[in-house]
């Protein structure tokens, strides 16, 4: 079901302004990756390349052994903010990338999917009528109903506190653990990252690079008071901050 | 100010239009006139959606029309008749046409703004589920121009009941703008005034009816307005 994720010297600039310096990295079938770093390293230009928004860049992207350029079923993408169609309900906004929506099993893998994220009897509501962190669930189920092999986060529990991301953190665990898809996970939150992840990759000042991989060994469930979590998070914390203090020596 | 036979009151008005009514005439006009603003109010909607739907989404489609569609829009009501008349006859079509052509542009205008309005963000979704370019049109971006759609279409309406009564001023036989000019050569004030009050209930009417459907169509929208109304 689930692929890998290759992505071979990925280059990316913006005008003369280069975003991406050669990105190389390999990610494992069901593999969940995070990836933290300064703001503006090109973390979310990364997910936007991938998800095929923006083709042109030099390098390689494949999923599996398909080359990616330009928006592939394969691949799916959850966006910072919920960016629910306002006029569908919340089944309606599920069902958005299935083929045959109005077939009984697309109903079924709809409820499935709010299933998963803990929504199931909320599939006639309006997004108006939903909080902050249920749009974003709602948000997650409409990218996992049409099962992608690689699934892709740009910051998606950002604008939410402290408890709702905890929780929210926990959903998207259990509905990884049902769908199984390799996980790109794109945060500035250490502990999310930490919490999350079998690997952490740290990326450079722009323009963004692998500067450092940090491997999270400790099996799920975790527990978020463990120390060896807290151990592994100083370790990041360390490798973020060395790469500020080099990049404003040089 | 006025003589009573200059501003009948009330109950003359409406004597008259109990007479007009007894004789046929009122129904015969009402039904006239609305049936225009009916049939050219949707060929006029039809044919602006169909125009905003394409300049709005192609930049190419824009470029050629947009040009000539704003010059047309700016050219004056009345300018429009006796073309009408010379190219379509003096009966039916010339007077639909016209009030097509007056509601055409205001949905027009609302479409295309509604269209280049709407927000990227939403359209990268559909991008990122690999939908087609006529996938993303039909339930993205025409969705999301609703709103403005519907608001076009209440102008629309207005503007089809201004261009109704033009175009009966010429060359008709049935009609509350028939009935205007008519009672103006006999002076028959309370005639005048029945049309008028006519064409004030029907235009709130359409008003009335638009509205409902905008609000029961846009249900889902999160504004004041929703609350308010």
């Amino acid at each position: 079901m689930s692929r890998p994720l290759i992505i071979r010297e990925l280059r990316k600039r913006y005008g003369d302004r280069p975003v991406l310096g050669g990105l190389d990295v390999e990610i494992a079938p069901s593999e969940i990756v995070a990836i933290v770093g300064p703001s503006g390293c090109g973390k979310s230009t990364v997910l936007r390349l991938v998800a095929g928004l923006d083709t042109r860049y030099h390098g390689e992207i494949r999923v599996g052994d398909e080359t990616i350029c330009g928006p592939h079923p394969a691949v799916g993408l959850v966006f910072q903010e919920p960016r629910l169609f306002p006029w569908l309900d919340v089944a309606g906004n599920v069902a958005f990338g299935l083929h045959e929506r109005s077939s009984p099993r697309a109903a079924d893998l709809v409820r499935a999917a709010l299933a998963a994220v803990d929504l199931a009897p909320f599939g006639t509501a309006l997004p108006k009528e939903l909080s902050g962190g249920m749009a974003q669930r709602v948000a997650l189920a409409r990218s996992l109903v049409v099962e992608p092999q690689v699934l892709l986060l740009d910051e998606p529990f950002n604008a939410l506190d402290a408890f709702t991301r905890m929780r929210l953190q926990d959903h998207l665990l259990a509905a990884w653990a049902r769908y199984r898809p390799t996980l790109v996970l794109v945060t500035h939150d250490l502990d999310e990252a930490v919490y999350l992840a079998d690997r952490v990759l740290v990326l450079g000042e722009r323009p963004g690079r692998v500067i450092d991989v940090i491997p999270v060994a400790t099996p799920r469930p975790r527990d978020r008071r463990d120390p060896a979590l807290a151990a592994l998070r100083v370790a990041l914390l360390e490798a973020v901050h060395l790469e500020r203090t080099t990049a404003a020596v040089a | 100010m006025f003589e009573a036979y200059q501003l009948p009151p009330p109950p003359i008005v409406l004597d008259a239009a109990i007479g007009l009514w007894r004789r046929g005439l009122l129904q015969q006009d009402l039904l006239a006139t609305t049936a225009r603003v009916l049939e050219g109010f949707v060929l006029g909607s039809i044919v602006a959606i169909a125009l905003a739907t394409v300049t709005g989404l192609s930049a190419r489609a824009e470029r050629a029309l947009e040009p000539t569609l704003q010059a047309l829009r700016t050219v004056p009501t009345l300018a429009w008749a006796p073309l009408l008349l010379l190219w379509l006859g003096i009966d039916e079509p010339p007077k639909v046409a016209l009030v097509a052509i007056g509601a055409f542009f205001p949905v027009y205008v609302s479409l295309v703004a509604g269209i280049t309005g709407v927000d990227r963000k939403l359209v990268e979704v559909a991008q990122v589920f690999d939908l087609a370019r006529g996938e993303i049109a039909r339930r993205v971006i025409l969705p999301a121009a609703l709103p403005d759609l519907l608001t076009g279409m209440r102008l629309g309406a207005t503007q089809a009941w201004l261009f109704v009564v033009v175009a009966e001023f010429f060359g008709s036989s049935r009609g509350l703008g028939f009935r205007l000019t008519d009672s103006q050569q006999s002076t028959r004030v309370d005639f005048m005034f029945v049309a008028i009050v006519a064409l004030a209930i029907l235009g709130k009417l359409t008003d009335t009816l638009i509205r409902v459907v905008e609000r029961r169509v846009l249900r889902w929208r999160d504004t004041i307005g929703v609350a308010r109304r």
